[in-house]
């Protein structure tokens, strides 16, 4: 709706890899609600703080419902939401400053619960909207705005660490691939469970990567992208983790864990074999 | 000589049944129709270390714990040394002559704990033996007290009568043993049953119970002292459909998941302690700017930091108050009774639901833990508030106007973004002045919607008065009503709702020469804060990590008073 707010100011800058996911996104809710016959407010999209996260003011057509909280907090609101009302979908948005830095003590405890949410990752390998410092995924040795000396940390391998933490559906993905990418993020919010979709959305401004994800053959410069063969075994978590150790960006579904029962059949369950206690006989139980 | 009131304090381990004495003395004497209040330290250890509880039983309703010892029940020679000289005079010390001897005779007795217990044949009666010699030092019937244990050890298992033979033996036994003691403090008067039906509960519980009788349907905490047993309560009992309840990760996970659940639609809650607030601060701050209603219970202990887990203070009424950065101006409900706890919980939940936004419950570890009997609720009478909502269609513009408008709920039309950033009408993030100021204005425009609440008043011609807050009303009251006997000419003002004040009640203290607020911290935060508004206030402070003293503190207020009218101050 904000492309038409005059009041709303932001903008991703030219080329932004933002701009791709924005699309996919938009592709993937309305694939839903064909799919569902469900209204579009019945999804909830839960934005951290970032370039990134301004994604729930720029989706365009029919809108959902939207959060803009705080950084790094996107996972815990987003458990509010889905916890307070089952029946919505919701949908985290987040870069991977909010999502792996300062917010990456929620995943652990999301994926341990196996939430039942989806949460679309902007990883640019820099903190776009704070211009230009590094961020985990930003490679060692890397020079930014806030590593004049070059960076002394290792980058965190993302896909690496939701396999170890226990996320029940992982994708892996380019913002370039935009249909591709949209079926992709449906098909994470029919899964049932945590899912995350983890995108390089290169930012042009700070760390431009298209080149080094496509490669460039005449210049002799391999893809880091590339194809996750048919034959690869999803449900197998040691197929997985092969992917993974691979290395570059693996593109497509990594991982998907059906068995496991979700947050809410847990407290579905629980609720079934207890009653709800009326406060008069509460009330009546503290009688002297 | 009868006596209307009597005090006891069992001393000495964590784990020798402290806590189960001293409760166990309010069942039984509150079920006769004492009035009764218990009061509990505890180290914050898991096994031993000094621990102490106390009971007041009283034919009057008990407004304080109590200054002085009648009876001191000493389990360990560090027990007695600690609290020995908090005896009155004519006090008894009963001491557990298998553990020590204490040096001089003063009014004490021993008993051996353990080896009586054993005669019973149930050695973990200890505490019954010294429940029976209370009795007797006081002059309860044995009856009440054996009532009692056959009321609440028939619990329909194997061997319930078992366990009676044997407690009732071991009251007997410390009946015989005080007796032969050749003490006894008087009798004690017969009670005057309470008016109405009571119920025993303490501070925490009745907070719990109070969220449920406003309607709580999501609860989400993180353990800390003294607020654990309310995340406890309510995993036990905010059960069936559609409700949920959930230990989270930390507390920033649990205000941020109450922020998304007040989202939604429900009514969400966490408690915490200081520590835990202090990790609130950014996820209040977004209820509080996007507008979101939800309930934040701190039950308040010792210190900054790591502080004094379990002790009790009455210091983080500043943090409350802006929890987070920006303008804030947090909307605060301060219990200073047991019974408040109840109501406190329940009008925390209206104001929420009343103006969207965060309301902050702030209770203290000397309320939390107190047994008490209350008047029971009447449920029927009570007043449940709940959120304007948005009924219409698609392209609403929730945050329009200057004041507070309908709130979507999810999965209806009406979809907005609800903002951390300063936003438009419809939640999109922008920096225009012109809409800073207007939704600043909203924003604390919907204060107004909370500034008529009741309030106490006593005596209003003066132009001195007392003004305490939370826990410090019992020891206040029962202060001012001494003053008030030896003749001294001051006022009364009390209310639970502390931000914002009553607006009356605000007029009036503004007109007084000097607002006199006890209050358990260093700063003296209430009365700094009643001099922002224009009011002459000063504080009694008192920052030990136990409650005021009446005699202490009405001596202090006699001080404070004579003072203000030698310097004849009159601003
Ligand atoms: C508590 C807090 N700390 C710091 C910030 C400042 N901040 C805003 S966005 C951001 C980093 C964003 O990086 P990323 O999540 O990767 O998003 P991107 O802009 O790259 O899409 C930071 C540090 C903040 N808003 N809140
Ligand atoms: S700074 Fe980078 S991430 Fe942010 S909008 Fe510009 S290109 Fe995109
Ligand atoms: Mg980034």
């Amino acid at each position: 709706m904000s492309a038409k707010n005059p009041e709303y100011d932001f903008k991703w800058c030219p080329g932004c890899g933002d701009f791709g996911v924005r699309r996919a996104i938009e592709a993937a809710l309305k694939q839903r609600q064909t799919e569902t016959e469900q209204p579009m407010v019945n999804n909830v999209v839960v934005a951290g703080i970032g370039c990134s996260g301004n994604m729930v003011h720029l989706l365009e057509g029919e809108q959902p419902y939207g959060i803009h909280g705080i950084h790094g907090r996107s996972l815990p609101i987003a458990m509010g939401v889905k916890m307070g009302s089952p029946s919505l979908n919701v949908l985290v948005v987040a870069g991977d400053g909010d999502f792996l830095s300062i917010g990456q003590e929620h995943i652990a405890p999301q994926a341990a619960r196996n939430l039942d949410i989806t949460a679309v990752i902007m990883d640019n390998g820099v903190y776009g909207l704070t211009k230009g410092q590094s961020s985990p995924t930003t490679k060692v040795d890397t020079i930014t705005s806030s590593t004049p000396f070059g960076k002394s940390e290792q980058a965190l391998n993302p896909l690496m660490l939701y396999l170890a933490l226990g996320v029940s559906y992982l994708a892996s993905h380019v913002s370039t691939r935009v249909k591709d990418l949209g079926t992709t993020i449906a098909d994470a919010m029919n899964h049932k469970g945590f899912s995350v979709v983890h995108v390089q959305s290169p930012c042009t401004t700070y760390n431009n990567t298209f080149q080094e994800l496509k490669g460039n053959p005449k210049e002799g410069i391999a893809p880091l992208a590339w194809n996750i063969p048919e034959q690869h075994d999803s449900s197998d978590l040691e197929q997985a983790y092969e992917v993974v150790k691979q290395g570059g960006i693996p593109l497509g579904v990594i991982y998907r864990n059906t068995e496991r029962p979700s947050l809410q059949d847990r407290v579905d369950e629980i609720n079934n074999k207890s009653f709800e206690r009326k406060i008069e006989s509460i009330i009546e139980s503290f009688a002297i | 000589m009868q006596k209307n009131d009597f005090v006891v304090r069992f001393a000495g381990e964590g784990g020798q049944g402290m806590v189960t004495s001293s409760e166990g003395l309010a069942q039984a004497a509150s079920s006769v129709g004492y009035n009764v209040q218990t009061f509990v330290t505890f180290p914050s250890q898991i096994m031993g270390g000094p621990t102490w509880a106390q009971a007041r039983v009283s034919t009057s309703p008990v407004l304080s714990s109590g200054d002085s010892l009648d009876v001191l029940v000493a389990f360990n020679e560090e027990a007695y040394m600690a609290h020995k000289d908090e005896v009155s005079d004519g006090g008894v010390v009963i001491f557990n002559s298998g553990a020590f001897q204490p040096e001089s005779g003063g009014n004490s007795f021993g008993m051996e704990f353990a080896k009586l217990a054993k005669q019973t044949g149930n050695a973990r009666a200890e505490n019954m033996i010294v429940l029976g010699a209370l009795a007797y030092l006081v002059g309860m019937s044995q009856q009440i007290l054996d009532d009692f244990v056959r009321e609440r050890f028939t619990r329909g298992r194997e061997g319930d009568e078992e366990i009676i033979i044997a407690n009732i033996k071991a009251l007997t036994l410390g009946r015989q043993e005080a007796e032969k003691s050749g003490f006894s403090l008087g009798e004690l008067a017969p009670p005057e049953k309470p008016e109405g039906d009571q119920i025993l509960i303490n501070g925490n519980e009745a907070v719990a119970v109070g969220a449920i009788a406003a309607g709580v349907n999501f609860y989400v905490g993180y353990p800390i002292s003294p607020a654990t047993a309310i995340l406890l309560w309510m995993e036990r009992n905010l059960t069936g459909e559609g409700k949920f309840v959930y230990q989270a990760s930390s507390e920033i996970e649990a205000i941020n998941a109450v922020f998304g659940g007040g989202y939604a639609g429900r009514k969400a809650m966490s408690a915490t302690a200081g520590p835990g607030l202090s990790l609130m601060g950014e996820g209040l701050g977004l209820a509080w700017m996007a507008e979101v209603p939800l309930v934040i219970v701190d039950v308040q202990r010792g210190g900054p930091s790591t502080g004094l887990p379990t002790k009790t203070e009455q210091s983080d009424l500043l943090m409350a108050l802006t929890p987070g950065h920006g303008d804030i101006s947090m909307p605060i409900i301060a219990p200073g009774t047991v019974e408040e706890c109840f109501y406190a919980s329940v009008m925390a939940f209206n104001w929420a639901e009343r103006y969207q936004g965060p309301v902050i419950l702030l209770s203290e570890h000397m309320l939390s833990e107190r047994r008490q009997n209350i008047p029971k609720p009447e449920i029927s009478k009570l007043k449940v508030e709940n959120r304007k909502v948005y009924t219409g269609s698609n392209g609403y513009n929730r945050y329009d106007g200057w004041e507070l408008s309908p709130m979507p709920i999810p999965g209806t039309p009406g979809s907005y973004i609800a903002n951390g950033s300063e936003h438009d009408v419809m939640g999109d993030t922008t920096h225009l002045a012109e809409r800073h100021i207007q939704m600043t204005e909203r924003r604390f425009s919907k204060l107004k919607l909370l500034e008529n609440e009741s309030y106490e008043s006593e005596n209003t011609d003066a132009s001195i008065v007392i003004m305490p807050w939370g826990g410090s009303k019992g020891p206040a009251s029962a202060a001012y009503a001494q003053l008030q006997a030896d003749g001294a000419d001051l006022g009364w003002y009390y209310t639970m709702f502390l931000n914002p004040l009553p607006v009356k009640m605000l007029e009036e203290l503004k007109k007084k020469s000097l607002v006199i607020v006890p209050e358990l911290n260093y700063m003296g935060q209430m009365s700094g804060i009643l001099r922002s508004q224009g009011v002459k206030a000063v504080s009694i402070t008192q920052y030990t990590g136990l409650p005021f003293k009446v005699a202490d503190l009405a001596k202090r207020i006699t001080e404070r008073v004579a003072q203000e009218k030698k310097e004849g101050v009159t601003v």
